[in-house]
């Protein structure tokens, strides 16, 4: 019984928040509200008994990514004219129609497929579970990932460097520097 | 614990709503800021189905996955978003339907 409250109240919050994320028109409202869509499908995690992956989502997507896009929408400074759904009627109509069309689609292909879930033990999904895992079954993956976050981490550098003053010196600044 | 608290096509549903909630943010928002965190909700639909997945059939492959899923959204949302500095100090704007000088 209060599982099922927390889930209802978990996923309307969810809802309604992704809602304002998308329709609102003021950036820094729209990353709290992700934020707090965030969290309750943190809450959603901890009932699918992921401990782990619920507090890596409160501290990974929660802190940090959501962080990194507080910044930027203030670094960034924008208009309020620049927010908001599309001007043009055509593509907010569209839009709206394709989106409904894939969530019935998705509703058809999810409807019925209620197969009962199978017995799992406490520690589903605890820390030790997946650590074992991480670094046995999945070690080559998890080493991989070692070389993506370096690739983001030296191309995010290289993009927000700031530029030198003209184009054609940003093009021979390689060669001198 | 051995049952779902409410019938899985419940967890699926709110994953559906989230992902297309997702896809009317990529679409209709003019702001790149917004487009990205469009993107953030479609992985996180998809990280709720891979997780209720992974507790139905008491397999660890589908929370490993999300564990991927979560390094590539943060390596996405640093190199998208050092793009978005690298095009508002170009064109003063985020605004994707300002950025044409790919028009033919």
């Amino acid at each position: 019984m209060m599982d099922q409250f927390i889930f209802w109240v978990a996923a309307i919050v969810a809802v309604i928040a992704a809602f304002r994320v998308v329709f609102l028109r003021n950036a820094i409202v729209s990353v709290l509200h992700l934020i707090v869509t965030l969290i309750c499908l943190a809450v959603i995690f901890l009932q699918l008994s992921a401990e782990f992956l619920a507090a890596l989502q409160v501290i990974v997507y929660g802190g940090a990514i959501m962080v990194l896009f507080l910044f930027i929408v203030m670094m960034l400074n924008l208009r309020k004219d620049e927010f908001g759904p599309d001007q043009l009627p055509g593509v907010r109509f569209l839009g709206a129609l394709a989106a409904g069309a894939l969530l019935g689609e998705l509703f058809i292909v999810f409807a019925g497929d209620g197969s009962a879930a199978v017995r799992v033990p406490d520690t589903f999904g605890g820390v030790k579970d997946i650590g074992h895992a991480l670094f046995g079954a999945y070690l080559f993956p998890f080493e991989l990932t070692s070389i993506l976050l370096l690739a983001a981490v030296i191309a995010a550098v290289v993009l927000a460097k700031r530029p030198p003053a003209t184009e054609t010196a940003a093009d021979s600044a390689g060669e001198t520097a | 614990m051995s049952t779902l608290p409410v019938p899985m096509e419940y967890y699926l549903g709110l994953a559906s709503i989230l992902f297309v909630l997702g896809v009317l943010g990529v679409m209709l928002a003019r702001n790149a800021i917004v487009i990205l965190m469009g993107v953030e909700l479609m992985l996180n639909a998809a990280n709720l189905a891979l997780i209720l997945f992974a507790r139905v059939h008491g397999d660890l492959g589908g929370q490993m996955m999300v564990f991927f899923v979560l390094v590539v959204a943060a390596a996405e949302a640093a190199v998208g978003l050092s793009l978005l500095v690298a095009i508002y100090r170009r064109k003063g704007s985020v605004d994707v339907d300002r950025l044409n000088i790919l028009k033919g």
